[in-house]
């Protein structure tokens, strides 16, 4: 069997950007602390025609621009995201429609907070190894909600990735997956509610710490690694404090994370945070390199993945759609009234 | 009037301890206490519980039977009462338990004291504890115990002098003993520069001038002295025991820095010990905020009125000091879970008493006195115990 794994990728990022600095003034609150506490300097901010289903159409053209897969060959689509446009009604038909993948198409949005992205790479992977498709298309996208005055006001933003999955010219084989799932309250929000709520501290430790660690080491236990084996690391990063903590809890060094740190340029894209992070990693990486990605959401999971990229990645025209260094340049910046007037802070009825 | 002896303690670890419920923890103290007594189950004739507002913070009241229960001696039917004074429910406890034995109605009481504060969120834990001030002329109007505190702080600071490094050299000190004591929940040292510099709460007290949110429980077994013997090398005898009532609101008070119920309870435990604040070897003062433990060491005679932050500068109180205060780290730096922390005072006297205290052992302790706060002074229970 050839192996199976990533085949193109591709990313999107709005432009637009507020830095925590000056969401801090509006509430009173010391900009540099804040800035630094967080690990996160500026925020990528959604501009008033950009969604997640925007975000996923444009992360998937990217990809499909990179490689020579041809749109009607892709067989399943799974978006994962915290704000799909609707409540009833897919993201994922849209995103079919746009990159012609319909009809002959499985398509279903997926929900778990930050990890749905890699639960939708989870199921194309295992829907290509039973040879039920050919190519699948997996998105985590958000355009990531904070109330007004929330500590998540300084880090939610908008973002996301895609990932076609296969068996053919595969740039980077999935060796093997795991998750690490509980029932554990640390985030969520109910129907029809504007903003999510969330346990403060309890996020932490019994929350993104355990799960993530736990992933990890379970991971590395059934692959028989262990993280000196890794080129590349990437940990769900809700802010640029926790993915770094993990790392070190883990063994991991600050060389081997790095490169997939976006959050400090962009804060957390939710369901694309740590797949953007591996695009940050598959815009560099060599082939033979080793790549550990451990996703989290809250509720609560982790996804765990051992990668190896091949030698195709040279082939991939991987020049044809910007990389997540350049769309992390390419910004402009807004200050709070604009981003509250973008962001619907300012509704009424 | 039967002297009481203590002759079993038991703590929990203080943090946040998200995977233990309110029945774990404090079955978990009790038990450690009931062990370290080495009295059996049907030795017990009555249990105090100290708990603040466990019904705000977990939605169960009736905690006297609970714990009786969840210690395993429903079959027992033993008389279990939770007794409440604020954060001075615990001391409270400790005193109920002290004189039901005194009176001879009871000859072995196990006392506990819980608090599990962290599965509400933070703004809950604020409204929960202003209901210990007086909500009709103080809560309604907004202000929080920082805030009363903060007012005490402010008064203190203009009329005796005392400075912002000063208060900060009280979390300071407190830090590096809960860095030496294994059950506080924060176990590091902070500097004076961190502490000084801290973010914001209400001016002049920042973040780590305050205590924090805690889970824990505590627990102590009491014995009529004269037994105490037949189940302990080392027990600690209760000297002196005074509780103390004042205005409910602050801004009702003679002097907004002086805590006459700390006052007032050291006289009557001073006169039942026969001792002079002189004679206490080391304390442990309720430093809900900074500014509480310089006003608790003036309030509790150890120095005069006013001098209390110059005393934390001469470092009279560190642990090497000639009076230690707050060798547990007090509830700075060890925590603060509202309704175990008089208990938990008790435990580390009776361990520094009993020579057991490890790295932060204070040489040749004798007496020691332990000091509990309801409310910003609404209730103050003192008890002065002694090695025998």
């Amino acid at each position: 069997m050839k192996d199976i794994g990533i085949v193109s990728y591709g990313a999107n990022i709005p432009r637009m950007r507020i830095k925590i600095e000056d969401i801090a003034s509006v509430w009173g609150k010391n900009g540099k602390a804040v800035s630094k506490g967080l690990g996160i300097n500026e925020k990528s901010v959604p501009s008033v025609d950009q969604d997640t289903a925007t975000i996923s159409v444009e992360a998937a053209r990217a990809a499909l621009q990179r490689c020579k897969v041809n749109p009607k060959d892709i067989g399943a689509i799974y978006i994962g995201s915290e704000s799909h446009p609707y409540a009833v009604k897919p993201t994922g038909t849209i995103v079919g429609e746009a990159i012609g993948a319909t009809p002959d198409l499985m398509v279903a949005d997926y929900e778990f907070a930050c990890k749905a992205g890699t639960a939708g790479i989870q199921t194309c992977t295992a829907l290509v190894k039973g040879d039920f498709i050919k190519y699948g298309l997996a998105i985590g996208a958000d355009t990531a909600q904070a109330a007004p005055g929330d500590a998540l006001e300084f880090s939610a933003s908008a973002g996301g990735a895609a990932y076609i999955i296969g068996k053919e010219d595969v740039i980077a084989t999935i060796n093997h997956t795991y998750s690490f799932t509980t029932d554990t309250p640390d985030f969520w929000r109910r129907a029809e509610r504007k903003y999510p709520s969330h346990g403060g501290r309890f996020t932490g430790a019994p929350a993104y710490f355990k799960h993530v660690t736990s992933c990890a080491k379970n991971l590395m236990e059934i692959v028989g690694t262990k993280p000196e084996d890794y080129n590349y690391a990437i940990f769900h990063q809700p802010n640029g404090k926790f993915p770094i903590k993990a790392a070190k809890l883990l063994g991991f060094t600050m060389d081997q994370i790095k490169q997939g740190l976006v959050v400090p340029f962009i804060g957390n894209t939710y369901s694309g945070a740590s797949l953007v992070g591996l695009a940050s990693v598959l815009d560099v990486a060599k082939p033979g390199d080793k790549v550990f990605l451990t996703s989290y959401g809250s509720g609560a999971g982790s996804d765990g993945f051992d990668i190896t990229v091949t030698g195709k990645i040279k082939d991939l025209a991987r020049e044809k759609a910007p990389t997540i260094a350049q769309m992390i340049e390419n910004k402009e910046y807004i200050d709070y009234g604009k981003y509250a007037k973008i962001t619907d802070l300012l509704f009424w009825e | 009037m039967r002297d009481v002896a203590i002759i079993g303690v038991g703590l929990t670890k203080f943090g946040e301890l998200w995977d233990k419920s309110f029945r774990q923890l404090i079955a978990e103290a009790g038990s450690k206490a009931i062990l370290d007594s080495g009295i059996g189950g049907k030795e017990i004739d009555a249990m105090y519980i100290g708990s603040m507002s466990s019904g705000r913070f977990i939605g169960q009241e009736h905690v006297g039977a609970l714990v009786a229960d969840a210690s395993g001696f429903s079959h027992r039917h033993i008389p279990a009462t939770r007794v409440e004074g604020a954060c001075a429910s615990g001391g409270l406890a400790v005193r109920e338990g002290f004189l039901s034995i005194a009176s001879g109605m009871n000859d072995i009481v196990v006392v506990g004291g819980i608090e599990k504060m962290s599965d509400v969120a933070g703004a809950t834990a604020t409204e929960t504890l202003i209901m210990a001030a007086d909500q009709e002329w103080e809560a309604f109007f907004g202000v929080t115990f920082p805030g009363l505190y903060a007012m005490i702080a402010m008064k203190h600071m203009r009329d005796y002098g005392t400075t912002k490094e000063q208060l900060a050299q009280v979390a300071v000190k407190n830090h590096a003993n809960g860095a030496l004591n294994p059950y506080a929940q924060y176990q590091r040292e902070i500097t004076l520069e961190q502490a000084i510099n801290a973010a914001p709460v209400a001016y002049p007290l920042g973040l780590l001038d305050c205590s924090p949110v805690t889970d824990g429980a505590a627990s102590i077994v009491l014995c009529a002295a004269d037994k105490a013997k037949k189940y302990t090398d080392k027990p600690v005898k209760i000297l002196g025991s005074g509780q103390a009532s004042d205005t409910l609101a602050l801004h009702a008070r003679r002097d907004i820095c002086t805590l006459d119920s700390t006052v007032y309870a050291a006289k009557m435990a001073y006169k039942q010990a026969n001792m002079t604040p002189k004679d206490v070897d080391l304390a442990e003062v309720h430093d809900c905020f900074t500014i509480a433990e310089i006003c608790a060491i003036e309030d509790l005679g150890f120095v005069k009125k006013g001098e209390g932050g110059g005393a934390i500068e001469k470092k009279i109180t560190t642990l090497d000091g000639s009076l230690p205060v707050n060798t547990s780290g007090g509830l700075k730096s060890k925590g603060h879970p509202v309704g175990a922390t008089g208990v938990a005072q008790m435990v580390e006297i009776t361990q520094q008493l009993r020579g057991e205290a490890g790295k932060r052992q204070v040489k040749d302790a004798n007496i020691g006195l332990a000091h509990n706060v309801g409310g910003s002074g609404a209730t103050c229970v003192i008890h002065i115990l002694e090695a025998i």
